[in-house]
């Protein structure tokens, strides 16, 4: 890989919550230090709780961290900030907006004219492979083309990273399957900065290049695995490499899961 | 849009109406989203054919029973009566000057409360604070029967038309403002982070998500206000003024004209089921992103 400039930097991020009882915190992530280069596919894998939507929340300005710092493209992250794109499991499309008109909302917020909006989203669902679906609504299409509108959507604004938050898991066994090639295709031909938080083992493997596991709450980063297989643009192939197995393996022994589930 | 679809868009309003705040959610969308025709059920033409049947069926148990069973005209009047009546109520009392009043101040009473409603429902929804200071004061004013302010109104206002649509305008307003706020309230918080996170202004996040997503809340106060409204005005002229056919119920009373009575509580009805259906057209185009199955 490629030594570059990191596009995202957390250096000693710990974000606390007030209980419910509302005196003692809760602590959700504690010295959480990770980078992302450009062009890079970093995944987040950890149990469940362990804080890994805190992070998405905390790059994406909606939150501040308690302690430490958040850097993107060098400069520190004070709001919401319009370099970043973030996907959720929900696609969260607006119902009375047809696909073209929701993958310009997120230009709405910019000084640009009707007309170049127009352009760019069409660009973009051109680039997802939705061009046929510009005028549909969202009802009229299925879960996987709801989910790579949303692609489109997040990536019409030029984001510096993309932050992707179990953006499969809503969806079965094949269709995920369809996505996420679908998905690692764009990603890949356009050099996508990206963050991937999941809790499918299988799939930040065969989606990214480098992968951070965290602890249980308060969540803190483990392990960092290089993945070291090729064709990250095909999750297809990778899925099938006997090798893709053992990274799988290796997660599952450093997560302790077969402890838990005995 | 055709007599047929109007029928249909109050069928399909009508399904819900008892539920004010229930589509104020955006409805869970599953992968097949096409509509599924009701199962076990007879044809649409069938049942249509049933209801006409038993339409009439009604009317003729209406024309013949009473007098079958000894019953006066005056205590219970036949449909032809009815139809008499309509005619000599046609051309001695002036009847269309009464609907055409009854209809005026019932539209424009639904209107004025639905504005007020609506707007006082969003300016409530971006305070919480308001909000929280009004509500013991709009739930009580949301329980008191509204109708019986109209003798009041008539005293502040005289015998002309301002009471009846004061009286309309305040039973109209609180469905419609209890629903908007509501859904301002459950508008989904990951929908106005997304604005947030492209950096949208307070006012941006209002116009673009809170109000298109308010626009199902909304439709079923108005839905609820056609209704209310015809009550309204109906209530403001039993009590005072000499026009609409809230006045010509007590007039009839007055005569022991029990036909002028019913003539007046059909044409009220009709009224109501006219302001309805065209909430419900209204409804249909601007809800038109909802699949008809979910409606």
């Amino acid at each position: 890989m490629l030594k570059t400039a990191s596009v995202l930097e957390l250096a000693g991020v710990t974000k606390r919550f007030k209980a419910p009882d509302g005196v003692s915190a809760l602590t959700a992530i504690e010295r959480v230090s990770l980078e992302v280069r450009a062009g890079e596919f970093v995944a987040v894998v950890g149990p469940s709780g362990c804080g890994k939507s805190t992070i998405l929340n905390l790059v994406a300005g909606l939150d501040r961290p308690s302690e430490g710092r958040i850097l993107l493209n060098g400069i520190p992250v004070e709001g919401p900030n319009p370099t970043v794109g973030f996907m959720l499991q929900k696609d969260l499309l607006l119902p009375w907006r047809t696909i073209v008109h929701n993958v310009e909302f997120g230009l709405e917020a910019r000084a640009i004219s009707r007309a170049e909006r127009r352009q760019r989203a069409l660009r973009e669902l051109q680039r997802c492979r939705l061009q046929d679906f510009a005028q549909s609504y969202p009802y009229q299409l299925s879960g996987g083309m709801r989910q790579r509108a949303a692609l489109a959507r997040t990536l019409a604004i030029e984001p510096a990273i993309v932050l992707l938050d179990e953006p499969f898991s809503a969806l079965d066994a094949q269709t995920k399957l369809i996505l996420q090639k679908s998905f690692a295709r764009t990603i890949a031909s356009s050099a996508i900065t990206t963050l991937l938080i999941t809790h499918d083992l299988m799939e930040a493997v065969i989606m990214s290049d480098r992968i951070l596991v965290m602890s249980e709450r308060p969540g803190q980063i483990i392990e960092e695995i290089p993945v070291d297989l090729p064709d990250r643009d095909d999750p297809m192939a990778r899925i099938s490499a006997a090798r893709a197995r053992e990274y799988v393996d290796h997660l599952l022994a450093s997560l302790h899961l077969q402890e838990k589930a005995a | 849009m055709s007599a047929s679809e109007v029928t249909a868009a109050v069928e399909r309003a009508t399904t819900l109406s008892a539920e004010p705040v229930a589509r104020a959610a955006p409805p869970v969308t599953t992968d097949h989203p096409a509509p599924v025709p009701p199962t076990g059920l007879a044809s649409p033409s069938s049942i249509l054919l049933g209801s006409l049947g038993f339409g009439i069926l009604f009317l003729l148990a209406w024309q013949f029973l009473p007098p079958a069973l000894g019953v006066p005209s005056y205590i219970i009047p036949t449909v032809t009566d009815l139809a008499h009546e309509f005619g000599r109520m046609v051309q001695r009392e002036n009847l269309m000057v009464h609907v055409v009043s009854t209809v005026t101040i019932a539209s424009a009473g639904f209107v004025i409360g639905s504005l007020l409603g609506a707007a006082m429902g969003y300016v409530l929804g971006m305070s919480v604070f308001i909000e929280k200071v009004l509500s013991p004061y709009i739930l009580g004013l949301q329980i008191a029967p509204k109708v019986a302010f109209a003798p009041l109104f008539i005293m502040w206002l005289g015998y002309n038309a301002w009471p009846k649509l004061v009286v309309t305008v305040l039973v109209v307003f609180f469905p419609i403002l209890v629903n908007v706020l509501q859904s301002m309230k459950t508008a989904d918080r990951d929908l106005i982070n997304l604005a947030r996170a492209y950096s949208m202004s307070r006012m941006q996040i209002f116009w673009k998500i809170e109000v298109p997503a308010s626009m199902p809340a909304l439709m079923a106060g108005l839905r609820i206000g056609a209704t209310l409204a015809v009550i309204g005005v109906t209530v403001g002229e039993l009590v005072g003024g000499n026009t609409g056919l809230g006045y010509l119920i007590t007039f009839g009373e007055g005569q022991a004209n029990t036909a002028m009575v019913f003539n007046a509580i059909v044409l009220l009805t009709l009224v109501g089921i006219v302001l309805y259906a065209v909430v419900a057209v209204i409804e249909a185009r601007v809800l038109h992103y909802i699949p008809r199955a979910m409606r």
